[in-house]
Protein backbone atom coordinates (compact mmCIF):
# COMPACT_ATOMS: atom_id res chain seq x y z
CA UNK A 1 0.00 0.00 0.00
CA UNK A 2 3.31 2.26 0.65
CA UNK A 3 4.10 3.20 -2.97
CA UNK A 4 0.37 3.37 -3.87
CA UNK A 5 0.07 6.15 -1.08
CA UNK A 6 3.41 7.59 -2.17
CA UNK A 7 2.32 8.01 -6.26
CA UNK A 8 -1.34 9.09 -4.95
CA UNK A 9 -0.19 11.81 -2.58
CA UNK A 10 2.86 12.77 -5.15
CA UNK A 11 -0.38 13.29 -7.27
CA UNK A 12 -2.35 15.04 -5.49
CA UNK A 13 0.24 17.72 -4.35
CA UNK A 14 1.00 18.30 -8.29
CA UNK A 15 -2.69 18.78 -8.95
CA UNK A 16 -2.81 21.11 -5.94
CA UNK A 17 0.16 22.93 -6.97
CA UNK A 18 -1.44 23.71 -10.65
CA UNK A 19 -4.57 24.51 -9.34
CA UNK A 20 -3.23 27.00 -7.12
CA UNK A 21 -1.03 28.21 -10.65
CA UNK A 22 -4.35 28.54 -12.25
CA UNK A 23 -5.75 30.35 -9.54
CA UNK A 24 -2.93 32.76 -9.48
CA UNK A 25 -2.94 33.03 -13.17
CA UNK A 26 -6.83 33.89 -13.09
CA UNK A 27 -6.41 36.54 -10.56
CA UNK A 28 -3.31 38.62 -12.19
CA UNK A 29 -5.43 39.02 -14.79
CA UNK A 30 -8.56 39.83 -12.92
CA UNK A 31 -5.71 42.58 -11.44
CA UNK A 32 -4.49 43.34 -15.20
CA UNK A 33 -8.37 44.80 -15.71
CA UNK A 34 -8.54 46.98 -12.42
CA UNK A 35 -6.62 49.89 -11.40
CA UNK A 36 -4.72 51.12 -9.59
CA UNK A 37 -2.09 50.61 -12.23
CA UNK A 38 1.48 51.32 -11.47
CA UNK A 39 2.49 52.80 -14.97
CA UNK A 40 6.67 52.84 -13.98
CA UNK A 41 6.61 49.72 -12.88
CA UNK A 42 5.65 48.51 -16.05
CA UNK A 43 7.61 50.58 -17.80
CA UNK A 44 10.48 49.37 -16.10
CA UNK A 45 9.75 45.43 -16.72
CA UNK A 46 9.09 46.19 -20.17
CA UNK A 47 12.75 47.37 -20.06
CA UNK A 48 14.32 44.36 -18.18
CA UNK A 49 12.21 41.99 -19.92
CA UNK A 50 12.76 43.27 -23.39
CA UNK A 51 15.63 45.49 -24.13
CA UNK A 52 17.71 43.70 -21.70
CA UNK A 53 17.17 40.66 -23.28
CA UNK A 54 17.64 41.58 -27.04
CA UNK A 55 21.37 40.80 -26.74
CA UNK A 56 21.01 36.90 -25.04
CA UNK A 57 18.20 36.36 -27.57
CA UNK A 58 19.89 37.87 -30.75
CA UNK A 59 23.08 35.69 -30.16
CA UNK A 60 20.63 32.64 -29.54
CA UNK A 61 18.56 33.17 -32.54
CA UNK A 62 21.81 33.64 -35.11
CA UNK A 63 23.73 30.65 -33.90
CA UNK A 64 20.56 28.82 -33.85
CA UNK A 65 19.75 30.12 -37.76
CA UNK A 66 23.08 29.49 -38.66
CA UNK A 67 23.66 25.76 -37.65
CA UNK A 68 19.66 24.84 -39.14
CA UNK A 69 21.57 25.95 -42.50
CA UNK A 70 24.26 23.87 -42.04
CA UNK A 71 22.27 20.23 -41.11
CA UNK A 72 19.41 21.34 -43.10
CA UNK A 73 22.39 21.16 -46.39
CA UNK A 74 23.93 18.21 -44.92
CA UNK A 75 21.07 16.37 -44.65
CA UNK A 76 19.32 17.45 -47.40
CA UNK A 77 22.57 16.03 -49.60
CA UNK A 78 21.48 12.59 -48.77
CA UNK A 79 18.15 13.10 -50.82
CA UNK A 80 19.75 16.31 -53.59
CA UNK A 81 17.65 18.33 -51.43
CA UNK A 82 20.39 21.03 -50.51
CA UNK A 83 18.35 23.84 -52.51
CA UNK A 84 15.67 23.80 -49.42
CA UNK A 85 17.68 25.31 -46.97
CA UNK A 86 15.82 28.84 -47.33
CA UNK A 87 12.67 27.51 -47.23
CA UNK A 88 13.34 24.98 -44.10
CA UNK A 89 15.25 27.51 -42.28
CA UNK A 90 12.47 30.19 -42.51
CA UNK A 91 9.63 27.92 -40.96
CA UNK A 92 12.07 26.20 -38.40
CA UNK A 93 12.83 29.19 -36.62
CA UNK A 94 9.47 31.57 -37.43
CA UNK A 95 7.54 28.10 -36.58
CA UNK A 96 9.36 26.57 -34.08
CA UNK A 97 12.82 27.39 -32.67
CA UNK A 98 12.26 31.28 -32.71
CA UNK A 99 9.51 31.11 -30.36
CA UNK A 100 10.76 27.75 -28.18
CA UNK A 101 14.52 28.86 -28.11
CA UNK A 102 13.16 32.80 -26.94
CA UNK A 103 10.54 31.65 -24.61
CA UNK A 104 13.58 29.43 -22.94
CA UNK A 105 15.98 32.08 -22.96
CA UNK A 106 13.39 34.11 -21.37
CA UNK A 107 12.97 31.68 -19.11
CA UNK A 108 16.14 31.28 -17.84
CA UNK A 109 17.06 35.19 -17.78
CA UNK A 110 13.53 36.48 -16.55
CA UNK A 111 11.83 33.88 -14.65
CA UNK A 112 14.75 33.01 -12.81
CA UNK A 113 14.95 36.97 -11.86
CA UNK A 114 11.50 37.61 -11.42
CA UNK A 115 11.83 34.74 -8.63
CA UNK A 116 14.30 35.43 -6.69
CA UNK A 117 13.65 39.17 -6.82
CA UNK A 118 10.03 38.29 -5.37
CA UNK A 119 11.37 36.01 -3.36
CA UNK A 120 13.89 37.69 -1.75
CA UNK A 121 11.13 40.38 -1.03
CA UNK A 122 8.77 38.11 0.73
CA UNK A 123 11.66 36.43 2.66
CA UNK A 124 12.66 40.65 3.76
CA UNK A 125 9.62 40.94 4.46
CA UNK A 126 8.91 43.42 1.66
CA UNK A 127 6.06 42.43 0.68
CA UNK A 128 4.10 42.62 4.08
CA UNK A 129 5.73 46.19 4.02
CA UNK A 130 3.64 46.68 0.39
CA UNK A 131 0.44 45.84 2.42
CA UNK A 132 1.00 47.66 5.24
CA UNK A 133 1.71 50.66 2.62
CA UNK A 134 -1.85 49.96 1.20
CA UNK A 135 -0.52 48.53 -2.00
CA UNK A 136 -1.45 45.28 -3.40
CA UNK A 137 1.46 43.39 -4.17
CA UNK A 138 -0.09 41.41 -6.92
CA UNK A 139 -1.04 44.73 -8.69
CA UNK A 140 2.41 46.17 -7.90
CA UNK A 141 4.52 42.92 -8.64
CA UNK A 142 2.87 40.31 -10.46
CA UNK A 143 0.56 42.31 -12.62
CA UNK A 144 3.22 44.81 -14.83
CA UNK A 145 5.92 41.72 -15.36
CA UNK A 146 3.07 39.50 -16.37
CA UNK A 147 1.77 42.03 -18.51
CA UNK A 148 5.30 43.28 -20.13
CA UNK A 149 6.33 40.23 -20.63
CA UNK A 150 2.59 38.99 -22.65
CA UNK A 151 3.61 42.52 -24.79
CA UNK A 152 7.43 42.52 -25.14
CA UNK A 153 7.66 38.53 -25.99
CA UNK A 154 6.25 38.50 -29.12
CA UNK A 155 8.92 41.47 -30.21
CA UNK A 156 11.55 39.40 -28.83
CA UNK A 157 10.21 36.62 -30.68
CA UNK A 158 9.72 38.77 -34.38
CA UNK A 159 13.64 40.42 -33.86
CA UNK A 160 14.49 36.05 -32.85
CA UNK A 161 12.75 35.37 -35.91
CA UNK A 162 14.23 37.78 -38.61
CA UNK A 163 17.93 37.21 -36.82
CA UNK A 164 17.72 33.45 -37.00
CA UNK A 165 16.76 33.70 -40.44
CA UNK A 166 19.52 36.07 -40.80
CA UNK A 167 22.08 33.85 -39.02
CA UNK A 168 21.12 30.68 -41.92
CA UNK A 169 21.48 33.37 -44.52
CA UNK A 170 24.70 34.30 -43.66
CA UNK A 171 25.87 31.10 -43.81
CA UNK A 172 24.86 29.87 -46.89
CA UNK A 173 25.39 32.50 -48.68
CA UNK A 174 28.99 32.62 -47.48
CA UNK A 175 29.87 29.03 -46.91
CA UNK A 176 27.35 27.03 -48.75
CA UNK A 177 27.65 28.88 -51.95
CA UNK A 178 23.65 30.13 -51.96
CA UNK A 179 22.85 33.06 -54.12
CA UNK A 180 21.65 35.86 -51.62
CA UNK A 181 18.73 37.38 -53.61
CA UNK A 182 17.57 34.25 -54.21
CA UNK A 183 17.70 33.34 -50.65
CA UNK A 184 16.10 35.88 -49.57
CA UNK A 185 13.50 35.62 -52.74
CA UNK A 186 12.62 32.00 -51.45
CA UNK A 187 12.51 32.83 -47.48
CA UNK A 188 9.73 35.74 -48.29
CA UNK A 189 7.91 33.85 -50.68
CA UNK A 190 7.85 30.46 -48.72
CA UNK A 191 6.94 31.80 -45.95
CA UNK A 192 2.75 31.90 -44.76
CA UNK A 193 0.79 34.93 -42.31
CA UNK A 194 -0.04 32.14 -40.14
CA UNK A 195 3.53 31.32 -39.90
CA UNK A 196 4.23 34.68 -38.38
CA UNK A 197 0.73 34.76 -36.55
CA UNK A 198 1.85 31.27 -34.49
CA UNK A 199 5.23 32.55 -34.17
CA UNK A 200 4.19 35.72 -32.34
CA UNK A 201 1.14 34.27 -30.43
CA UNK A 202 3.61 31.68 -28.73
CA UNK A 203 5.27 34.36 -28.01
CA UNK A 204 2.87 35.96 -25.80
CA UNK A 205 1.78 32.76 -24.35
CA UNK A 206 5.26 32.13 -23.73
CA UNK A 207 5.90 35.45 -21.62
CA UNK A 208 2.53 35.18 -19.82
CA UNK A 209 4.33 31.44 -18.53
CA UNK A 210 7.58 32.79 -17.80
CA UNK A 211 6.35 35.78 -16.13
CA UNK A 212 3.58 34.33 -13.86
CA UNK A 213 5.93 31.12 -12.94
CA UNK A 214 8.64 33.56 -11.63
CA UNK A 215 5.74 35.52 -9.95
CA UNK A 216 3.99 32.67 -8.48
CA UNK A 217 6.73 31.00 -7.17
CA UNK A 218 8.47 33.90 -5.93
CA UNK A 219 4.99 35.00 -4.10
CA UNK A 220 5.19 31.32 -2.25
CA UNK A 221 8.98 30.91 -1.41
CA UNK A 222 10.16 29.56 2.03
CA UNK A 223 12.47 31.07 3.96
CA UNK A 224 15.93 31.88 3.67
CA UNK A 225 18.55 31.38 1.26
CA UNK A 226 17.08 28.01 0.98
CA UNK A 227 13.58 29.42 0.12
CA UNK A 228 14.86 31.68 -2.53
CA UNK A 229 17.06 28.96 -4.16
CA UNK A 230 14.04 26.42 -4.53
CA UNK A 231 11.61 28.83 -5.56
CA UNK A 232 13.95 30.53 -8.11
CA UNK A 233 14.67 27.00 -9.29
CA UNK A 234 11.05 25.61 -9.38
CA UNK A 235 9.88 28.71 -11.09
CA UNK A 236 12.44 27.73 -13.81
CA UNK A 237 11.50 24.47 -14.22
CA UNK A 238 7.77 25.52 -14.25
CA UNK A 239 7.95 27.91 -17.35
CA UNK A 240 10.67 25.60 -18.86
CA UNK A 241 7.92 22.55 -18.55
CA UNK A 242 5.07 25.20 -19.45
CA UNK A 243 6.81 27.01 -22.58
CA UNK A 244 7.56 23.06 -24.02
CA UNK A 245 3.65 21.99 -23.13
CA UNK A 246 2.18 25.50 -24.54
CA UNK A 247 4.27 25.28 -27.77
CA UNK A 248 2.54 21.67 -28.64
CA UNK A 249 -0.41 22.33 -27.76
CA UNK A 250 -0.19 25.12 -30.11
CA UNK A 251 1.37 23.84 -32.74
CA UNK A 252 -1.51 21.51 -32.59
CA UNK A 253 -3.99 23.97 -32.90
CA UNK A 254 -2.30 25.93 -35.80
CA UNK A 255 -1.06 23.56 -38.08
CA UNK A 256 -3.46 20.21 -37.64
CA UNK A 257 -6.50 21.47 -36.82
CA UNK B 1 -8.18 52.10 20.87
CA UNK B 2 -6.99 48.35 19.72
CA UNK B 3 -8.64 45.89 21.03
CA UNK B 4 -7.82 42.13 20.47
CA UNK B 5 -10.02 39.60 22.32
CA UNK B 6 -9.80 35.32 22.08
CA UNK B 7 -7.04 35.45 19.06
CA UNK B 8 -5.77 32.02 18.38
CA UNK B 9 -3.48 31.19 15.65
CA UNK B 10 -1.85 28.04 14.64
CA UNK B 11 0.82 26.51 12.10
CA UNK B 12 -0.06 22.83 12.05
CA UNK B 13 0.28 21.68 15.48
CA UNK B 14 2.26 24.40 16.59
CA UNK B 15 -0.83 26.97 18.44
CA UNK B 16 1.23 30.17 18.54
CA UNK B 17 -1.52 32.13 20.27
CA UNK B 18 -4.20 30.40 22.37
CA UNK B 19 -6.83 32.73 22.92
CA UNK B 20 -4.67 36.24 23.73
CA UNK B 21 -6.36 39.00 24.72
CA UNK B 22 -5.04 42.98 24.75
CA UNK B 23 -6.41 46.25 24.76
CA UNK B 24 -4.58 49.16 23.79
CA UNK B 25 -5.76 52.46 24.58
CA UNK B 26 -5.47 55.40 21.70
CA UNK B 27 -2.52 57.54 22.16
CA UNK B 28 -0.45 54.81 24.42
CA UNK B 29 2.52 53.16 23.90
CA UNK B 30 2.18 49.07 24.56
CA UNK B 31 5.65 47.39 24.40
CA UNK B 32 4.75 43.08 24.11
CA UNK B 33 7.80 41.24 25.07
CA UNK B 34 8.03 37.61 25.69
CA UNK B 35 10.70 35.40 24.67
CA UNK B 36 11.44 34.06 21.05
CA UNK B 37 8.72 32.35 18.97
CA UNK B 38 6.32 33.09 21.70
CA UNK B 39 3.87 34.47 18.49
CA UNK B 40 4.47 39.02 19.35
CA UNK B 41 4.72 39.41 15.62
CA UNK B 42 2.04 36.78 14.82
CA UNK B 43 -0.09 39.29 17.05
CA UNK B 44 0.75 42.15 15.56
CA UNK B 45 1.04 41.04 11.55
CA UNK B 46 -3.30 39.92 13.00
CA UNK B 47 -3.98 43.28 13.45
CA UNK B 48 -2.68 44.00 10.06
CA UNK B 49 -4.19 41.26 8.19
CA UNK B 50 -0.86 39.93 7.24
CA UNK B 51 -1.75 36.89 9.04
CA UNK B 52 -5.31 36.10 9.67
CA UNK B 53 -6.00 34.80 13.27
CA UNK B 54 -8.08 30.74 13.69
CA UNK B 55 -10.98 32.83 15.75
CA UNK B 56 -11.04 36.06 17.74
CA UNK B 57 -12.09 39.08 17.56
CA UNK B 58 -9.95 42.13 16.52
CA UNK B 59 -11.35 45.81 16.49
CA UNK B 60 -9.68 49.37 16.16
CA UNK B 61 -11.78 52.34 17.55
CA UNK B 62 -14.91 49.84 17.64
CA UNK B 63 -14.45 48.89 14.00
CA UNK B 64 -13.64 45.22 13.25
CA UNK B 65 -10.30 44.96 11.36
CA UNK B 66 -11.31 42.28 8.86
CA UNK B 67 -13.94 44.25 7.26
CA UNK B 68 -14.95 47.34 5.44
CA UNK B 69 -12.31 49.51 3.06
CA UNK B 70 -9.18 47.78 3.69
CA UNK B 71 -7.04 50.59 1.97
CA UNK B 72 -8.67 53.42 4.54
CA UNK B 73 -8.08 51.14 7.89
CA UNK B 74 -4.27 50.27 6.75
CA UNK B 75 -3.94 54.22 5.95
CA UNK B 76 -3.78 54.60 9.52
CA UNK B 77 -0.79 52.24 10.29
CA UNK B 78 2.87 53.07 9.70
CA UNK B 79 5.04 50.28 10.88
CA UNK B 80 8.43 49.84 11.19
CA UNK B 81 9.63 46.16 10.23
CA UNK B 82 12.67 44.28 12.38
CA UNK B 83 15.11 44.40 9.31
CA UNK B 84 13.40 48.07 7.72
CA UNK B 85 12.10 46.13 4.78
CA UNK B 86 13.44 49.09 2.47
CA UNK B 87 12.76 48.28 -1.32
CA UNK B 88 15.73 47.84 -2.63
CA UNK B 89 14.91 48.72 -6.28
CA UNK B 90 14.15 52.57 -4.93
CA UNK B 91 16.23 55.69 -3.55
CA UNK B 92 15.88 56.27 0.03
CA UNK B 93 13.21 59.07 -0.42
CA UNK B 94 10.76 57.31 -2.84
CA UNK B 95 10.53 54.60 -0.22
CA UNK B 96 9.93 56.76 2.83
CA UNK B 97 7.76 58.83 0.28
CA UNK B 98 6.25 55.22 -1.44
CA UNK B 99 2.33 56.11 -0.12
CA UNK B 100 2.44 59.25 -1.10
CA UNK B 101 3.85 58.52 -4.50
CA UNK B 102 0.77 56.48 -5.23
CA UNK B 103 -3.05 55.26 -4.10
CA UNK B 104 -5.13 57.52 -2.01
CA UNK B 105 -2.79 59.82 -0.53
CA UNK B 106 -0.82 60.56 -3.61
CA UNK B 107 0.57 64.13 -4.15
CA UNK B 108 2.69 65.64 -6.50
CA UNK B 109 6.23 64.20 -6.95
CA UNK B 110 8.13 67.04 -5.72
CA UNK B 111 6.17 68.06 -2.56
CA UNK B 112 6.58 64.08 -2.11
CA UNK B 113 10.11 64.17 -1.82
CA UNK B 114 10.24 67.65 0.07
CA UNK B 115 7.75 65.11 2.84
CA UNK B 116 10.69 62.31 2.47
CA UNK B 117 13.34 64.98 3.61
CA UNK B 118 11.67 66.54 6.33
CA UNK B 119 11.10 62.77 7.48
CA UNK B 120 14.09 61.82 6.89
CA UNK B 121 15.58 65.26 8.87
CA UNK B 122 13.07 64.34 11.38
CA UNK B 123 15.08 60.96 12.30
CA UNK B 124 18.46 62.81 11.95
CA UNK B 125 19.16 61.83 8.43
CA UNK B 126 20.98 64.34 6.28
CA UNK B 127 18.82 65.27 3.10
CA UNK B 128 21.81 63.81 0.91
CA UNK B 129 20.97 60.36 2.20
CA UNK B 130 17.32 60.51 -0.19
CA UNK B 131 19.12 59.55 -3.34
CA UNK B 132 20.95 56.89 -1.95
CA UNK B 133 20.31 52.88 -2.50
CA UNK B 134 19.26 50.86 0.74
CA UNK B 135 21.81 48.85 0.06
CA UNK B 136 24.43 51.80 0.70
CA UNK B 137 23.10 52.55 4.07
CA UNK B 138 24.54 51.20 7.62
CA UNK B 139 21.65 48.87 9.82
CA UNK B 140 21.39 52.32 11.82
CA UNK B 141 21.03 54.42 9.31
CA UNK B 142 18.14 51.77 7.70
CA UNK B 143 16.25 51.62 10.90
CA UNK B 144 15.86 55.50 11.03
CA UNK B 145 14.79 55.31 7.22
CA UNK B 146 12.00 52.89 8.05
CA UNK B 147 11.06 54.66 10.07
CA UNK B 148 11.12 57.62 8.22
CA UNK B 149 8.88 55.42 6.16
CA UNK B 150 6.63 54.62 9.19
CA UNK B 151 5.68 57.87 9.70
CA UNK B 152 5.56 59.56 6.39
CA UNK B 153 1.74 59.34 5.94
CA UNK B 154 1.64 60.82 9.64
CA UNK B 155 -0.15 57.83 10.85
CA UNK B 156 -2.56 57.45 13.70
CA UNK B 157 -1.19 54.01 15.04
CA UNK B 158 2.22 53.03 14.24
CA UNK B 159 3.68 49.59 14.87
CA UNK B 160 7.75 49.03 15.77
CA UNK B 161 8.84 45.30 15.54
CA UNK B 162 11.93 45.04 17.01
CA UNK B 163 13.12 48.46 16.70
CA UNK B 164 16.79 47.59 18.15
CA UNK B 165 17.58 44.24 17.11
CA UNK B 166 21.07 44.47 15.44
CA UNK B 167 22.23 48.04 16.74
CA UNK B 168 24.84 48.94 18.89
CA UNK B 169 23.61 50.08 22.17
CA UNK B 170 23.78 53.75 21.50
CA UNK B 171 22.59 53.55 18.06
CA UNK B 172 19.77 52.03 19.90
CA UNK B 173 19.39 54.97 22.56
CA UNK B 174 19.07 57.16 19.67
CA UNK B 175 16.30 54.98 18.10
CA UNK B 176 14.57 54.43 21.38
CA UNK B 177 14.41 57.89 21.75
CA UNK B 178 13.17 59.00 18.23
CA UNK B 179 10.49 56.29 18.79
CA UNK B 180 9.41 57.99 21.68
CA UNK B 181 9.54 61.66 20.12
CA UNK B 182 7.94 61.11 17.60
CA UNK B 183 4.81 59.10 19.37
CA UNK B 184 4.56 61.56 21.83
CA UNK B 185 4.80 64.38 19.49
CA UNK B 186 2.22 62.66 16.77
CA UNK B 187 -0.11 61.60 19.42
CA UNK B 188 -0.15 58.49 17.96
CA UNK B 189 -1.13 54.80 19.42
CA UNK B 190 1.83 52.83 19.54
CA UNK B 191 2.77 49.19 19.64
CA UNK B 192 6.24 47.99 19.59
CA UNK B 193 7.44 44.34 20.25
CA UNK B 194 11.02 43.60 21.49
CA UNK B 195 13.56 41.61 23.57
CA UNK B 196 14.99 44.62 24.43
CA UNK B 197 14.32 46.12 28.09
CA UNK B 198 16.23 49.16 27.53
CA UNK B 199 13.86 49.95 25.03
CA UNK B 200 11.16 48.67 27.06
CA UNK B 201 11.83 51.24 29.90
CA UNK B 202 12.51 54.06 27.04
CA UNK B 203 9.32 53.44 24.89
CA UNK B 204 6.17 51.94 26.97
CA UNK B 205 3.53 53.56 28.76
CA UNK B 206 2.52 50.15 29.38
CA UNK B 207 3.48 45.98 28.60
CA UNK B 208 2.18 42.88 28.16
CA UNK B 209 4.12 39.73 28.83
CA UNK B 210 3.55 37.24 26.57
CA UNK B 211 3.66 33.80 26.73
CA UNK B 212 2.07 30.15 25.82
CA UNK B 213 0.49 32.07 23.58
CA UNK B 214 -1.61 34.20 26.25
CA UNK B 215 -0.58 37.26 27.87
CA UNK B 216 0.46 36.38 31.51
CA UNK B 217 0.74 40.02 32.71
CA UNK B 218 -0.43 43.51 31.42
CA UNK B 219 0.24 46.86 33.27
CA UNK B 220 1.99 50.55 33.26
CA UNK B 221 5.62 50.09 32.64
CA UNK B 222 5.63 51.83 36.20
CA UNK B 223 4.87 48.13 38.01
CA UNK B 224 6.68 45.88 36.06
CA UNK B 225 9.65 45.75 38.74
CA UNK B 226 7.26 45.02 41.55
CA UNK B 227 4.41 42.95 39.46
CA UNK B 228 5.21 40.09 41.63
CA UNK B 229 4.44 37.83 38.03
CA UNK B 230 6.71 35.21 38.23
CA UNK B 231 6.72 35.22 33.98
CA UNK B 232 7.43 38.86 34.26
CA UNK B 233 10.04 38.57 36.82
CA UNK B 234 12.41 35.68 35.20
CA UNK B 235 12.47 37.91 31.79
CA UNK B 236 13.04 41.16 33.15
CA UNK B 237 16.07 39.53 35.40
CA UNK B 238 17.29 37.46 32.28
CA UNK B 239 16.90 34.26 34.93
CA UNK B 240 17.30 30.60 33.67
CA UNK B 241 15.47 29.38 35.83
CA UNK B 242 11.63 30.07 36.69
CA UNK B 243 8.21 29.20 35.05
CA UNK B 244 9.65 29.90 31.27
CA UNK B 245 11.63 26.80 30.00
CA UNK B 246 14.80 27.48 28.67
CA UNK B 247 16.71 25.51 26.60
CA UNK B 248 20.02 24.71 27.52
Amino acid sequence: MKPLALIGRTVMAALATIGRIALFGVQAVSHMLRPPFYGREFLSALLNIGWLSLPVVGLTAVFTGGALALQIYAGGSRFNAEAVVPQIVAVGMVRELGPVLVGLMIAARVTSSIAAEIATMKVTEQIDALVTLSTHPMKYLTVPRVLAAVLVVPLLVGVGDIIGVFGGYAVATGTLGFNPAGYIRNTVNFLEPLDIISSLTKGAVFGFAAALMGCFHGMNSGRGAMGVGRATKSAVEGAAILILAANFVLTGVFFTL
Amino acid sequence: MIEMKGIQKAFGSNHVLRGLDLSIPKGTSMVIIGGSGTGKSIALKCILGLVKQDSGSITVDGQDASKGDRDAFLARFGMLFQGGALFDSLPVWQNVAFRLLRGSLKRPREEAREIAIEKLRRVGLKPDVADRLPAELSGGMAKRVGLARAIAAEPEIIFFDEPTTGLDPIMSGVINELIREIVVEMGATAMTITHDMTSVRAIADNIAMLHDGVIQWTGPVSQMDTSGNPYLDQFIQGKADGPIEAVR
